[in-house]
């Protein structure tokens, strides 16, 4: 029997516990359909999330791609279903991937991570973007440019050295217009792999905690910078990334297991740390920085 | 003799010549490598520059492979050779980097950055910084001249002495201490 996870309409990191929530329920050696047809946005969270529950799936899911034709012309754009065909039995209309314009708001479609030599080619790709919009749209400092595309390549590195499997990046820019009212640039990062609990539990010598589960990890692995490595520089990739969210007042949150953690900037009102997720292996990274309110 | 290591050249030869950022673990490694056969090779002691003036991004995983885990090499000898370097076309992004990686191991490393200032980038107390600066000022000097150059008794000086040798960041040469700057 295949069960059908119902995609909102409208996708982004809140919503897609919707989807987390019905595709926990269903073990993975069931079929799903993952039906997306009346979904008419996503964020690039949304969608290498969507690529993630794919992946996860032991017996391959099926996929129903949005009806609407400039959502699904998007997605194409956007790199989905070139990915989407090797985790998905795609189902219904699937759009000519065409060689089109890149969208002007997509910094970096979505790009396969599975090894080092994909973290260089994300990066190389970013920057040649990223100038122009982080500062001439967002009026980010110039400077900011460089620690955008480290902050993008440790998290990327983190798929490679700890999912144990591949992952997917995506960089878009938006109107944030619900929290912000201004626009933002939004990395997502996301995986089925390990995540971060069975990532430090593979440390040598490793043992339980009083307090061990998911929202331990994170808290371990974000604030106070523990990897599974034993080498003295390890875990400085996070913690470079939580210096750069916050000098630009951005928001990060990771979502791993059953928790997500959360570095809250001012105009966000999230929890910094929930508990109690609908389980879903893997991590699930995003970042958002806004635009820069220029003063005057 | 001062021996020059480009290190953008490092990149392009040992990883891929398509790269000028330095990022990856992977990639760093094997840069480290090969920085760390040329050391070995160099007649001792030896002073080498090391130059990220062609290196595009440098990220934290990568500043920890190629500085962090090379002076920590030759702070502890697992890498064996008696060598001094210093770190030069450093960008405000290399910078924040390195001085993270620095942070970790406890280590410092004199650094040149873009504008031509050098700056001592890692922990080390406000003695140990006082005298190396008074080391930098004369070039070469003997302790008794230390104490009275940064005004601090001789104890103090020999104390931060001891730590700036043992941190690789002045070399003995007979009674006195020398600049790496000034050899360069």
């Amino acid at each position: 029997m295949t069960t059908v996870i119902t995609v909102p309409p409208s996708l982004d990191d809140e919503t897609f516990e919707q989807v987390f929530e019905q595709v926990a329920a269903v073990s993975v050696d069931q079929k799903v359909l993952v039906d997306a047809r009346h979904t008419r946005w996503s964020s690039p969270y949304g969608l290498t999330a969507l690529l993630a529950v794919g992946q996860s799936r032991a017996e391959q899911a099926a996929f129903a791609g949005p009806e609407a034709e400039d959502t699904a012309s998007y997605w194409a754009r956007a790199g989905f279903y070139r990915h989407a065909s090797e985790v998905f039995e795609l189902h219904g209309k699937v759009p000519r991937t065409r060689e089109a314009p890149a969208e002007s708001n997509v910094l970096l479609e979505i790009t396969e991570v599975a090894r080092s030599d994909d973290v260089h080619t994300v990066v190389e790709r970013i920057q040649s973007r990223a100038q122009a919009i982080l500062v001439h749209e967002l009026h980010l400092d110039p400077q900011a440019t460089m620690r955008f595309a480290m902050t993008l390549s440790e998290v990327c590195q983190n798929i490679v050295e700890h999912a144990g499997q591949g992952g997917w990046v995506a960089v878009q820019t938006y109107q944030y217009r619900q929290r912000l009212g201004r626009r933002a640039v939004v990395i997502a990062v996301c995986d089925a792999g390990l995540g971060f609990r069975r990532s430090l539990e593979s440390t040598p010598g490793w043992k339980p905690r009083d307090r061990w589960d998911d929202a331990a990890a994170l808290e371990d692995a974000l604030v106070r910078g523990v990897s599974r490595y034993r080498d003295p520089g390890r875990g400085q990739g996070l913690a470079g990334v939580r210096r750069f969210v916050g000098k630009w007042d951005g928001k990060l949150s990771i979502r791993s297991g059953t928790a997500r953690i959360t570095i809250v900037p001012e105009w966000d009102d999230a929890v910094p740390l929930k508990e109690g997720l609908p389980h879903f292996p893997g991590a699930q990274v995003q970042i958002t920085i806004p635009e820069r309110v220029q003063p005057g | 003799m001062t021996h020059h290591i480009d290190v953008g050249s490092v990149l392009k030869r040992t990883v891929c010549d398509l790269y000028s950022n330095l990022v990856t673990r992977p990639t760093g490694a094997a840069v480290r490598r090969e920085i760390e056969i040329v050391l070995c090779g160099l007649a001792e002691p030896s002073l080498t520059v090391i130059d990220f003036s062609q290196v595009g991004l440098l990220d934290f995983s990568c500043a920890d492979e190629v500085v962090g885990k090379l002076l920590d090499g030759v702070r502890r000898q697992v890498i064996v050779t008696d060598a001094y370097v210093l770190v030069r076309g450093v960008r405000d992004d290399h910078l924040e980097a390195i001085e993270a990686v620095m942070q970790r191991y406890d280590l410092a490393v004199i650094v040149e950055t873009e504008d031509g200032a050098w700056h001592v980038v890692g922990p080390l107390d406000d003695g140990m910084r006082r005298v190396l600066d008074a080391v930098h000022r004369c070039g070469r000097i003997v302790p008794s001249e230390l104490v009275k150059e940064v005004e601090q008794p001789a104890s103090t000086v020999e104390a931060s002495l001891v730590g700036l040798l043992a941190r690789r960041l002045v070399m003995r040469d007979d009674d006195a201490y020398v600049s790496l700057q000034s050899v360069m």
